[in-house]
């Protein structure tokens, strides 16, 4: 079961703000999420192998060549905020 | 209370691929700001990575050279955090299946080689670059690192001492450099070092808490930082503190670890399976053809000179430790067939022009002919070791060969005895008070009368020829 709190805990991490009410509501459809996720583990996968992609392809590579990027100022064209050839964001000193 | 300290190292290499490790934006270092930048590494909406083979390739050969098992199957996963130089809000990385495990190094420590365990080596994409106002609170982002590929290469906690972590690096710098895979620039930032080091009582099996060093951009910071985080943890533990698992900070101007202010929860990076990315499958043939690609590495050619140069293992470490330094030495003794006079000269005068002006062996203006031609004049007698000494040094300054500088200067050695024959008698006889004194049985004027003889012929006579001619000349 998953907690309110544990709730609270990801959507901080996902930087999400939600209200109580949406808390709630949240924590009761995680947990039956969780719950019908639940119900796939009554099957036997013994002898299956563990997958983490939903289609059997293995090795997609690219050459390694160079193609011509955006340039700066297209790659700046959607920023909410920039100055000269930067990006300019609110300072995060860890 | 004694202390035994334990470290592992956590490196990240940059590789030498033309391309990011998921799009085709060039990983060239120092274009204009955000201009190496394109959808995929931008982190737009709807994008789908590719990965770079290159890549794959590149961190295959590291495996082998430090004996890592290649996993038959790896797959990317996302590490989960906001910071303004990962656009994504999480880096592409390798989490639970990474392209190899259990490799080892060997390093030398007291005459013995010792083993380094590497638990993993995995494939990642860099972060931006941010730089922050000095006034303003804010900072400015510089996406053309985002997407250049690196490798984690990680230790086991295997190193007992600061010196034993500086020295594991440069093994491990050199192998990289040999394969050509990184260029291992630290200051730039293509070679990278974090440390975890912990302290405990001699004895104690279990590991003491550990904190994990960042921002040292030198191998001798690397060492330094190392050597002040030991005894910082000892000065707690020893007045009765508990040492605090956290990151902590070199200053280097300082020369002090400081604790980075830590957020109130620990990272919590929620890894999950990359759905854009598709698992990579490696097979035997894949892999031999990749060992079939390995150049010889520094270990194995360190031990091939000391076998067939017959040169000292401390030399041979010397002129292995570059590889562009151990090619240009085998070019050298190639032609003039001396290893010993070669790694000499090599060693001394070579190296001390080029540290002196921090000038790269690749650029050095004395070529590997030239040295090789001036090595042979000293073996054949033309000129005297002495009179190479001035000749190199006038090589590395004009860049002339020796054969040239030797006429100009008119240097060629006297070896012809009726010459030298002369000069002896007219010294001998200048100077009749010292010659009674030395046959009288002052042998330690001997000194004098070679001093005479090279003053008299500007250091040109052949000191062999000089000594046999005088002993015999003064003995009367």
């Amino acid at each position: 079961m998953i907690s309110k709190q544990e709730v609270e805990y990801v959507a901080h991490l996902a930087r999400l703000e939600i209200d109580d009410a949406q808390k709630d509501k949240f924590t009761s459809q995680l947990n039956d999420i969780l719950l019908y996720i639940d119900k796939l583990n009554e099957l036997d996968t013994t002898g299956v192998e563990p997958m983490s992609h939903a289609i059997a392809v293995t090795n997609a590579f690219r050459e390694d060549r160079i193609v011509d990027s955006l340039g700066t100022e297209k790659s700046l064209a959607n920023a909410p905020d920039g100055r000269g050839e930067f990006f300019r964001v609110p300072k995060v000193i860890e | 209370m004694e202390f035994e300290t334990v470290i592992g190292l956590e490196v990240h290499a940059q590789l030498l691929t033309n391309t990011k490790i998921f799009c085709n934006c060039s990983t060239k270092f120092g274009g204009a700001p955000n201009s190496h930048a394109c959808p995929v590494c931008l982190g737009m909406p709807g994008v789908l990575p590719v990965l770079n083979k290159k890549v794959v390739e590149f961190a295959m050969k590291m495996s082998l050279a430090t004996n890592c098992i290649i996993n038959k199957s790896c797959s990317f996963a996302r590490k989960n955090y906001f910071y303004p130089d990962l656009p994504k809000g999480y880096q592409i990385s390798q989490y639970a299946y990474p392209l190899s495990e259990h490799g080892y190094v060997f390093l030398e420590v007291d005459g013995a080689q010792k083993k380094i365990g590497i638990t993993r080596i995995h494939m990642e994409e860099d972060a931006g670059k941010l730089m922050h106002d000095e006034h303003n609170p804010v900072s400015y982002v510089d996406l053309n690192r985002a997407g250049v590929p690196l490798i984690e290469i990680v230790s086991e906690p295997d190193m007992r001492s600061p010196e034993e972590a500086a020295d594991y690096l440069k093994r491990l710098h050199e192998i990289l450099v040999y394969l050509e895979i990184c260029d291992g620039n630290m200051e730039e930032g293509s070679f990278r070092c974090d440390a975890n080091v912990s302290i405990r009582p001699v004895g104690q099996k279990e590991f003491g808490t550990r904190s994990e060093l960042k921002n040292m951009n030198s191998f001798r910071n690397v060492q330094r930082a190392l050597e002040y985080e030991v005894k910082r943890q000892q000065y707690i533990v020893e007045n009765g503190g508990n040492i605090v698992q956290e990151t902590r900070l070199w200053d280097d101007a300082q020369g002090v670890t400081n604790s980075m202010r830590s957020k109130e929860e620990a990272h919590d990076y929620r890894y999950f399976p990359d759905p854009d990315l598709v698992p990579i499958i490696v097979d035997d043939a894949w892999i031999e053809a990749i060992r079939k690609e390995l150049p010889e590495l520094p270990l194995a050619k360190r031990e091939r000179f000391v076998k067939d140069y017959q040169i000292p293992a401390y030399d041979a470490g010397v002129l292995t430790a570059d590889k562009a330094l151990s090619n240009y030495y085998e070019e050298v003794v190639r032609l003039c067939r001396s290893p010993k006079a070669a790694s000499n000269w090599v060693m001394g005068d070579v190296l001390r022009f080029l540290n002196e002006e921090k000038r790269d062996i690749r650029n050095c203006p004395i070529t590997a002919a030239s040295l090789a031609e001036m090595i042979s004049l000293i073996e054949d007698g033309t000129i005297s070791g002495k009179m190479a000494k001035d000749i190199v040094e006038k090589m590395y300054k004009t860049g002339s060969a020796p054969k040239a500088i030797i006429a100009e200067k008119g240097m060629v050695q006297i070896t012809d005895e009726g010459e030298l024959l002369k000069t002896i008698s007219a010294i001998m006889a200048a100077n009749p008070n010292q010659l009674g004194d030395y046959r009288g049985g002052k042998d330690k004027l001997f000194g004098f009368f070679v001093g005479q003889v090279m003053k008299a012929t500007q250091g040109k006579a052949n000191p062999q020829i000089v000594n046999e001619l005088l002993k015999k000349m003064l003995a009367g």
